[in-house]
């Protein structure tokens, strides 16, 4: 062993950055309160950062792997030649058709009847576009018709295992079909069944069969009614979606969608938006709090630093050294905040990404933030401290070296005007409150905006359940009273509706016309399928959500807000309807009304209108049907005997799994944002009670000499504290408002729009919770008033 | 905590204190700052506590004054004993009986002259009107100015007039003048000696100002903790006529 030598001490440090070292020790409370407001904003937005990268990169790679297609196209019929022509379509790459169709399916053991996607591939190779990701077993053998693969989450839900069998009704005939296999698909990322808002694997599977099966089994030999294209890279997907529309018209094409519009990828995607606009708002706003309480921090420092700042000019330091010193600070309060926040923001996003992972079916998440993701929320935090306190910096730099070492002259209170009038009718402790919050206007100010910023994100994240809540409440319960809704993949004529009728708990039942369109205005377009509903509709009538039930006009369209919007168009405009299927005619109708509904973009008509203009019998594409409840066993043992049934929703299903997915996310989110928000209070708060305590420790002190109570003082100090909070909660309440009103607007999407619900007791608890981390805050700080030295004030000058 | 009370075996006495020491412990140090003091201050008389820093005599002021207790020894105000008292009892004895002058004025400095002195009389039993205390101490025309309007003389007199405003039974200065040129100094001696005089308070004084001494009744000298001598003056010189 080689001898030690003599004892060196590994951290050499200079001066300066022992004396940087020792102020971080000494202020560590109010170090620690802001580091913990950088640590939230931070968190928030590696939490963020982090889950949208996990999600984007995740979908990418995974439709890359998949080869997922660009556009779709459904379609009645077409022979397999048509499949060239649609290949030779300029910048298309590659088209591949399959065979799309609806089944009934039971399962054993599960009462209700459950709606089976049955989806063709290739037996003898792989698909080329879309292709299925194998989770267990193989995909399905040549000459083996029954043979299914099951979408992986609803294998799971029913245990469903390779070697179970399930029973379907395939286009009338009651098949038993065995799984061979369980895969994840690109195209069902997000699975939800037709008509419902929310992934439902109980109620919903997709089954991927044999392509000779299925054409077998819906009298396709030869044929298709489902192509999906992938495109030469830079083709524009709308000149191909208008060409291809061109051609599969002739075989009842419903109209092609490019991938944004693929349903499992636009939820997606909007997803990813909304995540997006929440990393803008809230981390902005922690931030420049947090910004804030530094430079009131650093402020006081420097001013109780003046002598030593004057001291090591004297001695030879330059400003550039002196203001370095001080930024140092900054950078590593900053810092702490930071690599609290990282730790943290990672946990969440963990945590946030592990329930996306369950919410959508994706064969593998990662949640690996990248090295930018921390650079990012490192830069932004660290440079709006050192902006909040860019001045304080430059005060220490420009304190010439003899004015530094004097003490500061007394500062020059005022009392003039109304104020004064006002204050007389005050006692000497309480003027003393309104004086030093008058005589530091900026700071008090600054208090109250980190007060009421605390309140106000508290508002925001509180009236999110609500939100939620009254959306479903509207959607679910006011507009829609049907508890079952029977879709038919072929429309039928209306005695079907009297067969539903005689079925066991029929109360009532209501036919609907779902014709799938393109409507155009000017150079706008959207493909959104008009609802034809009878007169005096009963069961789901059209429901604005702010007025009520509103009865259609004879004739006409009736659209939604958010369709308006789309369009560009307005009452007493017109519109030119381009449908989609039967004898595909083209009409113009007029927009007679415009109503607010928050899901969807809904477009209405009566049905008798809708059937004059298609030149059609009276048909139905869909039946609402409301029922016994204490029926539906014998009900749903009927339904699944139904022929050419494409979908049953149940309400009640849809609002229990609604409730299950958004409720937990809300919650999470919900509970996230109020602790952090309760960590800005405590903050706000205890930074300007230490600074202040700082201040006039001194004054407190002598008043405790002249004989007034611990209770008498604490008074004057945590008065002021508690006036500022006072001041900021009503302002918090009317930010909170704002902030909610901004993200209901701006997280609007296509698909929903979250109302805006302010109730009394989200701006209580707010202000509660606001409350009761300043209180905290006040009696950590009211423990040091005990401990005031009250011999010292006598000698010492400060 | 329930007070002792104990009588003062002597008739007429403010302030009684019995063999205080006062020992403080810095680390392994041990510094005597108080070995053994006794002293009485009758109503009426003004003492002034002479003696180098570190002599003792600020740690004896903070003691009478109720700020700070002593490692043994008592002291018994008017017969109470307030050695044996709690905290929230000695600040009502501050409160209600004593009269602070610090060597740096320590006003609050966002409340004017006039308010500084009634941040005292709204607490006190039957306090003068503060126009009053300041009229005594020669500021009647000064009330609305603030501290920081006001010369360190004035402001030393304010702190006089929101000393004595409460009519306390003692009034402690802490090196009043310290702080003052010897002009202005003259000026809130006067002052002191006009409360000492008008309203019959008893003062103790400290300074290490050796000519200040001949304003008292009785000049005491401190060093290393002990009182080392105690002269009683034959007459009081007026404030007006000390030089230093």
């Amino acid at each position: 062993m080689v001898s030690p030598g003599p004892p060196r001490s590994f951290f050499q440090l200079r001066a300066l950055e022992r004396k940087l070292l020792r102020d971080l020790w000494r202020l560590r409370g109010q170090v620690l309160a802001i580091a913990l407001v950088i640590a939230s904003g931070v968190a928030v937005l590696v939490m963020s950062l982090g889950t949208i990268e996990a999600l984007r990169e995740t979908a990418a790679a995974f439709y890359d792997r998949s080869n997922f297609a660009d556009v779709f196209a459904s379609l009645k019929r077409a022979p397999e030649g048509v499949a060239d022509r649609i290949a030779e379509i300029p910048g298309v790459q590659t088209a591949e058709t399959r065979i799309v169709r609806f089944a009934l399916l039971d399962v054993e053991g599960f009462r209700e009847p459950v709606i089976g996607q049955l989806v063709s591939v290739p037996e003898t190779k792989e698909p080329v576009l879309n292709r299925v990701m194998l989770r267990s077993g193989r995909m399905v053998a040549p000459g083996h018709p029954d043979e299914v693969v099951l979408s992986e989450a609803f294998a799971d839900v029913h245990d469903l295992e390779p070697g179970a069998s399930l029973r379907a009704l395939i286009n009338g005939k009651l098949r038993t079909l065995q799984v061979v296999g369980t895969a994840l698909s690109a195209e069902h990322v997000y699975t939800m069944p037709p008509g419902s808002l929310m992934p439902d694997e109980k109620r919903f599977g997709v089954l991927w069969m044999g392509r000779e099966a299925l054409a077998h089994a819906f009298d396709l030999d030869g044929a298709f009614d489902d192509v999906s294209l992938s495109l030469l890279r830079g083709t524009s997907p709308e000149d191909v979606i208008s060409r291809l529309d061109l051609l599969l018209a002739p075989y009842g094409g419903v109209g092609a969608y490019a991938r944004k519009d693929q349903l499992s990828n636009w939820f997606l995607m909007s997803e990813i938006d909304q995540l997006a606009n929440m990393v803008t708002v809230l981390p902005t706003i922690f931030l420049s709090v947090a910004a804030f309480l530094t430079s009131m921090v650093l402020n006081r420092l420097i001013a109780i630093e003046r002598s030593e700042i004057g001291l090591f000019k004297a001695f030879g330091y330059s400003n550039a050294s002196v203001g370095w010193h001080y930024a140092q600070l900054v950078i590593a309060i900053s810092m702490l905040g930071v690599a609290f926040g990282v730790g943290l923001g990672a946990w969440f996003g963990h945590g946030m990404t592990a329930m996306y992972a369950e919410l959508y079916r994706f064969p593998f998440i990662i949640f690996r933030p990248s090295l930018s993701v921390y650079a990012i929320a490192a830069g932004v935090s660290v440079g709006s401290a050192l902006l909040g306190t860019a001045r304080a910096v430059l005060r220490a730099v420009r304190l010439p070296p003899a004015e530094a070492m004097r003490p500061p002259s007394p500062t020059l209170f005022a009392s003039e005007g109304i104020g004064a009038r006002i204050e007389r009718i005050f006692d000497q402790p309480t003027r003393m409150i309104f004086r030093q919050i008058t005589r530091f206007p900026a700071r008090s100010g600054g208090s109250v905006f980190g007060i009421a910023m605390a309140v106000g994100l508290l508002v925001t994240a509180l009236q999110w359940p609500d939100a939620i809540d009254r959306m479903l409440e509207l959607y679910f319960f006011e507009a829609q009273r049907q508890d079952v809704t029977v879709g038919f993949s072929e429309v039928k004529t209306s005695e079907v509706q009297q067969s539903l009728a005689r079925m066991p708990g029929v109360f009532a039942v209501e036919g609907v016309r779902t014709v799938a369109a393109r409507l155009r205005h000017g150079t706008r377009s959207r493909r959104e399928a008009i609802q034809g509903i009878p007169e005096h509709a009963q069961l789901t009538p059209v429901y604005d959500s702010n007025r009520g039930v509103v009865e259609l006009p004879s004739e006409g369209l009736v659209i939604s807000r958010k369709l308006s919007e789309m369009l560009a168009v307005e009452p007493g405009q017109m519109i030119t309807v381009e449908v989609l299927e039967g004898r595909r005619p083209v009409f113009d109708a007029p927009v007679v009304g415009v109503f607010e509904t928050n899901i969807g973009s809904p477009a209405y008509m009566r049905s008798d209108a809708l059937h004059r203009l298609m030149r059609e019998r009276p048909v139905t594409s869909a039946v609402h049907l409301r029922v016994d409840r204490d029926q539906e066993p014998a009900l749903f043992a009927a339904l699944k005997k139904l022929p050419a049934v494409s979908g049953i929703t149940l309400r009640r299903a849809a609002v229990e799994k609604f409730n299950e997915t958004m409720a937990r996310t809300i919650m999470i989110f919900t509970g996230v944002f109020a602790l952090f928000s309760a960590t800005l209070a405590f903050g706000v708060a205890y930074n300007s009670t230490r600074v202040s305590l700082s201040e006039r420790a001194r004054e407190l002190a002598t008043l405790r000499v002249l004989g007034q109570t611990r209770l008498e003082i604490s008074y004057i100090l945590l008065g002021e504290v508690a006036l500022l909070a006072f001041m900021g909660l009503p302002i918090g309440c009317a930010v909170g408002a704002a902030i909610s009103w901004f993200m209901a607007t701006s997280f609007e999407t296509d698909l929903y729009r979250v109302p805006l619900v302010l109730e009394h007791a989200t701006f209580g608890m707010a202000i509660a919770i606001a409350v009761v981390s300043v209180a905290i805050s006040a009696a950590i700080v009211r423990q040091r008033l005990d401990r005031l030295d009250l011999i010292a004030v006598l000698k010492t000058r400060e | 905590m329930a007070a002792r009370e104990v009588e003062s075996p002597q008739g007429d006495v403010v302030l009684r204190a019995e063999g205080l020491t006062k020992v403080y412990r810095t680390g392994e140090v041990e510094v005597h700052a108080l070995r053994g003091v006794d002293l009485s201050l009758a109503p009426r008389e003004l003492i002034v506590l002479l003696g180098p820093s570190g002599s003792g005599k600020s740690t004896l002021l903070n003691i009478l004054g109720g700020l700070d207790t002593p490692s043994s020894g008592h002291v018994f105000f008017r017969g109470t004993e307030l050695t044996a008292r709690d905290e929230a009892a000695l600040t009502q004895y501050r409160r209600h009986h004593v009269g602070f002058v610090f060597q740096f004025y320590n006003l609050i400095p966002s409340l004017t002259a006039k308010e500084n002195v009634s941040l005292v009389t709204e607490i006190a039993d039957a306090p003068m009107r503060p126009e009053d205390a300041l009229a005594l101490v020669g500021l009647g025309e000064r009330l609305n100015h603030f501290p920081a309007q006001l010369s360190g003389g004035e402001q030393q007199r304010v702190a006089i007039a929101r000393a004595i405003a409460k009519r306390p039974q003692l009034l402690l200065c802490d090196e009043p003048t310290g702080a003052l040129d010897s002009a202005t100094g003259v000026l809130v001696l006067e002052a002191i000696e006009a409360v000492n005089r008008e309203l019959g308070t008893a003062t103790a004084l400290i300074t290490h100002n050796a000519g200040i001494a001949l304003m008292a009744d009785r000049v005491i000298r401190f060093g290393d903790g002990q009182i080392v001598e105690s002269n009683v003056n034959a007459t009081r010189r007026p404030a007006r006529d000390l030089e230093w």
